[in-house]
């Protein structure tokens, strides 16, 4: 229910990271405005997915997902309708048995021409430490060479609202958006220049620093 | 509908105040705009957003002298709102202070709550008594101790510099209405003049600085203070405030110069203490809301001292 997710976003998302927290994005041009694309971030807070989805038109909402872990938001039925219906993520099953494929239903947003969002560190993590990325992004943007791979870096946010917690505490955000990548053959070097990518967001993410004598 | 608007008007003096600023901002864009034609080698953009942002700021701030208190408390609650979130995002918090951050958010509507209903002995001492007490406590019963006295000192002083002393200026407008000394007008007038008079302070300061400062004043936590700077723009604001202060409050002349004083030199003070926290983070600026000028707070420091002093110097003479 696409409406749904747009009334998510207009009452909700924006709300929540335009004025309850405070947003501020460098190179919002860079984002993706037609799929397939991927478009990956860091991962600290739940908010993450509230405020990239903030950072699309609304017009474009409809064609934007995230990925999700299944075993989290498919805990019980009203979660899973809320994740699923209103938040519109795609649930990723987290080590699955032989013969599932956990990426299928990211696979088929991509063929469909959406724009897909992923978490490649995997887990929320530690607030403001980048985990290592993770190789499903690469076996995905393999069976789609021609999408561009979009780093974004969000900075403040697992102060905001960290593991465990429920409110959110308004802090200002920022967010910088990085170059577009394409897939290549090289798996470690591909991981690794999306890794070096948001590491370089975040440098100029974090507030301009005084030359100390 | 012409009751409605009779009660919306302006007092004439600040409509002459006001036109005032808005003609120095005028021949400011209009002085950048043929600077920048004649020379465009140099770039303007810092200088143009800086003259830019001032024009919101005008704007912002004029919505809170047109008489309408509740339109007035709003604004300045947002401002209370914005500097908090700012200097949070700016000192290190502790995970475990969590919950006890959205208590020191919420101390903001309880505190222009206070002067909505003009309780004005609760204003006075809500944040430094019970919000001073509560917040330790608060952060007690979560019971981590690593780290304790710092972020409940720069809790503490969050909230008392963006929410108490901002919160003084909204106070300033309503404070003669409440003792039967005037109306919300005179209290527009009051709260125009020390804003007013501290942000051209600043200007002053800074120009003074520029062209007679020589002496350092406080070299380790803000270089480009000079005395110079400190006298001349203090000198200024007295003679400022001797000039403007008997049309727009109920002050006698020598009073009026008095709180020029206060303004000018307290001002400078409320500027060194942000410098020097922002020198302690190692940020240049506090943040990035308003354009040209850097964090709200780089454009509040000086209010948080020169707005409580200054509404208790004139509660104190005249109220």
């Amino acid at each position: 229910m696409p409406w749904l997710r747009v009334l998510f976003v207009l009452l909700v998302a924006r709300p929540v990271v335009k004025l309850w927290l405070g947003l501020t994005v460098r190179h919002q041009e860079r984002l993706p405005l037609t799929g397939p694309a991927i478009v990956v971030a860091n991962h600290n807070s739940h908010l993450d997915i509230l405020t990239l989805y903030a950072l699309f038109p609304l017009g474009r909402i409809r064609h934007v997902q995230p990925a999700a872990a299944a075993d989290y938001f498919l805990k019980n039925r009203a979660m899973a309708w809320f994740a699923t219906q209103v938040v519109g993520i795609i649930p990723v099953k987290r080590g699955s048995k032989k013969g599932d494929d956990p990426l299928a239903g990211c696979r088929e947003a991509l063929a469909d021409g959406r724009i897909l969002i992923l978490f490649p560190e995997g887990t929320r993590g530690e607030p403001e430490v980048l985990s290592e990325v993770k190789s499903g992004i690469w076996h995905l943007a393999g069976e789609f060479p021609q999408a561009p791979v979009i780093p974004v870096y969000m900075h403040g946010l697992g102060r905001a609202l960290g593991r465990g917690q429920w409110l959110p505490i308004p802090f200002f955000v920022d967010v910088a958006v990085g170059h577009a990548h394409y897939w290549q053959d090289n798996r470690q070097a591909f991981k690794q220049e999306l890794r070096d990518c948001l590491l370089q967001l975040r440098e100029k993410v974090l507030p301009a620093r005084l030359d100390n004598d | 509908m012409t009751d409605w608007f009779a009660t919306l008007a302006l007092p004439v003096p600040l409509q002459w105040a006001l036109g005032g600023v808005v003609i120095l901002l005028l021949v400011a864009t209009l002085t950048i705009a043929i600077l920048s034609a004649r020379k465009p080698e140099k770039n303007w953009t810092e200088l143009k957003l800086r003259v830019r942002t001032w024009w919101w700021i005008v704007g912002f701030f004029s919505l809170s002298l047109i008489g309408s208190k509740g339109l007035a408390l709003l604004v300045f609650a947002l401002i209370s709102f914005l500097a908090l979130k700012e200097f949070l995002t700016l000192t290190t918090t502790r995970e475990a202070d969590h919950v006890v951050l959205f208590w020191a958010y919420l101390t903001i509507p309880l505190q222009y709550y206070w002067i909505h209903i003009t309780w004005y002995g609760m204003f006075i001492i809500f944040i430094p008594v019970y919000v001073f007490l509560f917040l330790p406590m608060r952060m007690v019963l979560i019971g981590e101790t690593k780290g304790f006295l710092r972020a409940a000192s720069s809790l503490q002083w969050a909230v008392m510099l963006t929410v108490f002393c901002i919160s003084h200026l909204p106070a300033l407008l309503i404070l003669p209405e409440t003792v039967h000394k005037g109306d919300i007008a005179t209290g527009a007038m009051l709260l125009f003049f020390v804003v007013a008079l501290t942000q051209s302070n600043d200007v002053a300061q800074y120009l003074w600085g520029k062209s007679i400062g020589r002496i350092k004043v406080a070299p380790k936590v803000s270089p480009n203070k000079t005395l110079g700077g400190l006298l001349g723009g203090a000198a200024t604001t007295t003679l400022l405030a001797w000039l403007i202060g008997p049309y727009l409050t109920p002050m006698a002349p020598l009073h009026c110069a008095l709180a020029g004083l206060l303004i000018g030199t307290t001002g400078f003070i409320g500027d060194i203490v942000i410098s020097a926290v922002k020198r302690d983070i190692g940020v240049k600026d506090s943040g990035q809301l308003l354009p040209g000028h850097g964090g709200i707070l780089d454009r509040l420091d000086s209010l948080t001292y020169t707005a409580p002093l200054f509404f208790h110097f004139v509660r104190y003479l005249y109220f």
